[in-house]
């Protein structure tokens, strides 16, 4: 899931809505992220790739919007209502969720499973993930 | 009415030696009870004259210069006359005069040899170019060009000879050592036997076979000068340069208060090694105050006397056949100790809520006599100003020196100062008139209450009071080791004086073994381990 430099980006993913909670005088999303380009992608427990430096959703409080919209812990977040987050500091992802103007936010997100579930579905035969063009016989 | 009269031994006397003090103390502890009670009458002022240390000088003379509240304390006659000498004055005298004859002595019998050796050696190179002019004038071949340029080196070479001996050997002397100075004593016997050389093959070769080449002796006289100069500078690195760079690490301890200090000095023989600890002492150490120690004395007198040991059965304790008598009552003595000391861990000491709650109590005193000491300073102060010129030939009237200034104001100031002085025991160290003189001293430099003060709240160094507590004189070295073998590591010798002594112990600075590591100014780079989690 890290990119190759030069190479456009391709994942599956997940669009995913959220409507953000007013709580007191704050909206809530009910999520935490983690990583960004300026933060060490060698602790982060969900990626696959540790030099993958994206945005990752680590903590969603149960009964939460997130929760509710289908948000699962683990996921990278490519995009926020159209604003790429493959490139993002962590504070600029921040601040990009937590807009105060927008009520929802429409998220793009991936996770392994669902490019095993493509994969999957793609060729129902195959035995090896790694090498979907491998057909079982 | 003031709580402290744990001791009144001593009062306020100027120029009263030491010896008629002892005595007046002791007949003054009979009078105490009276003087108790006169206390609050505020009664006589004594103002002796700073009179020569030696007389006992005890009279009661009521010169009314100052505020009678000076003196708190009465005196009362002490019964000796008044040019009688106390029997400690007569030993004092004569210990002087001992100390200064035996040093004297000795000390102008080692510059007498300096000196003679001196003369021979500057002396030596002009009779070794005069003796062949007056010896054999005719035989001698005349001096030439290059011979005469000698003769300005050798006057020049002479002169900076000169120079360099009077820098390093003829100094005013610090001290008067034990023993020898082992370095200087082994130089001089150098130089004799260099210059007895030169000598001897001057007398065989040059004088018996009478040789005509002038210019071959003017050069050899120019060799012994040359030579001369290089063992000044083997003197110079043996006696000065060695040891400066710090080897040892010496820890100087008071044994009464242990007061303690540290100190660096190079490869030094003990002796020196004492001589520069001393001169340390008397910059660095505060002055000892013996009156400081009582409070500990009286405690563990009471430690002492709590128990005492009785022998209920009579038996001795089974001792061994060999010895009879000595073993046994050793033995006795020895249990008898044990049992007190057990005896003593037994019991149920109060003694140290006593110890805490006098020394709050003695903080609390101090504490408030200084803040009245500070204010009747400061109030004290206020009453003189510095006149300018122009106004001095206006109002020539009223006009005061220093000194003058300094006893108006004295009086206000006096009874705090007094107070202080007793409560924190330092009250013999200072006399009214050095306090006087002080004060003047203090109005001449514009100086500040506060300034004035410094001397008197502070304990200060030995060099800063009078010249009788300095007791230069009485220094005794103690010392396993010889006193002139260098010091090493774990030396230890004492240095005593009267009251107490300087426990001294050597420790070597180690050997540094010292490894490098080679950075490349390239290779600091850095990355971020931020891991922060927000939550949106």
């Amino acid at each position: 899931m890290a990119f190759v430099p030069g190479q456009p980006v391709t994942a599956v993913v997940q669009r995913i809505e959220i409507k953000k909670l007013r709580c007191n005088d704050n909206l809530i999303l009910g999520f935490s992220i983690g990583g960004g380009i300026d933060q060490d992608p060698m602790q982060n427990p969900f990626s696959g790739d540790k030099t993958d430096k994206g945005v990752y959703v680590t903590r969603i409080t149960p009964g939460g919007p997130a929760d509710v919209a289908g948000l699962k812990m683990g996921d990278k977040i490519m995009q926020v209502n159209g604003w790429d987050m493959t490139m993002m500091t962590h504070d600029q992802a921040r601040k990009r969720l937590t807009k105060k103007k927008e009520d929802v936010v429409r998220l793009l997100v991936t996770r392994k499973s669902l490019q095993d579930t493509v994969n999957h579905s793609k060729c129902p035969y195959y035995k090896n993930h790694d090498n979907p063009n491998e057909v079982l016989k | 009415m003031d709580t402290e009269s744990t001791y009144s031994g001593y009062s306020y006397y100027s120029g009263r030696s030491r010896g008629s003090h002892r005595h007046g103390e002791r007949s003054r502890d009979r009078h105490k009870p009276r003087s108790k009670d006169s206390r609050s009458e505020k009664s006589v002022t004594i103002n002796t004259p700073p009179a020569e240390p030696l007389l006992g000088d005890s009279a009661v003379r009521g010169e009314q210069i100052q505020d009678d509240n000076w003196g708190e304390t009465t005196t009362a006659v002490t019964g000796t006359s008044e040019h009688s000498l106390s029997q400690e004055d007569i030993v004092r005298i004569t210990k002087d005069l001992e100390d200064s004859v035996g040093l004297d002595c000795r000390r102008y019998f080692t510059l007498t040899l300096a000196v003679i050796l001196g003369l021979l050696v500057f002396l030596t190179p002009l009779a070794f170019l005069v003796l062949p002019h007056l010896l054999w004038p005719e035989k001698l071949q005349s001096c030439g060009t290059a011979c005469e340029g000698l003769f300005i080196s050798v006057a020049f070479k002479l002169l900076i000879l000169l120079l360099a001996v009077w820098a390093l050997f003829f100094r005013p002397p610090r001290a008067g050592l034990p023993r020898i100075f082992v370095f200087r004593a082994l130089l001089a016997v150098l130089v004799l036997l260099f210059v007895i050389s030169y000598w001897l093959f001057y007398g065989v070769r040059i004088l018996d076979s009478q040789d005509e080449n002038y210019q071959g002796i003017v050069q050899y006289a120019v060799s012994l000068v040359d030579a001369l100069l290089f063992i000044h500078y083997l003197a110079i690195v043996l006696l000065e340069l060695r040891q400066l760079q710090p080897s040892f690490s010496l820890c100087v301890t008071r044994s009464t208060d242990g007061e303690t200090r540290h100190y660096n000095l190079g490869q030094l023989s003990i002796q020196r090694a004492a001589l520069a600890i001393l001169e340390h002492y008397y910059c660095d150490f505060s002055v000892h105050n013996p009156a400081l120690l009582s409070a500990s004395k009286s405690r563990a007198a009471k430690h002492l006397a709590g128990l005492k040991v009785y022998n209920v059965d009579g038996e001795f304790p089974a001792a061994p056949a060999e010895g009879p008598g000595n073993n046994a009552a050793a033995g006795l003595a020895h249990s008898q100790s044990r049992a007190m000391i057990a005896a003593a861990a037994r019991r149920r000491d109060s003694s140290h809520n006593e110890l805490y709650y006098e020394e709050a109590e003695h903080d609390r005193r101090v504490r408030k006599r200084r803040a009245r000491l500070v204010v009747a300073v400061e109030e004290a102060f206020t009453h003189i100003k510095r006149m300018q010129e122009e106004e001095q030939k206006k109002a020539p009237g009223d006009v005061m020196d220093p000194r003058e200034a300094a006893q108006a104001i004295f009086p206000s100031m006096a009874r705090a100062l007094q107070k202080y002085l007793r409560t924190t025991k330092q009250q013999h160290c200072h006399s009214m008139e050095s306090i006087q003189q002080h004060l003047a001293f203090c109005i001449t430099n514009n100086m500040t209450p506060k300034a004035f003060l410094e001397s008197y709240l502070t304990p200060g160094p030995t060099l800063q009071y009078s010249r009788d507590r300095w007791l230069a004189r009485q220094w005794t070295l103690i010392s396993e080791a010889s006193v002139t073998s260098g010091l090493k590591d774990g030396t230890v010798f004492l240095l005593k004086c009267v009251d107490f002594s300087l426990v001294v112990t050597s420790k070597k600075i180690p050997y540094i073994q010292m490894s490098e590591e080679y950075i490349d100014p390239k290779s600091h780079k850095f990355v971020l381990r931020l891991q922060s989690e927000t939550s949106v």
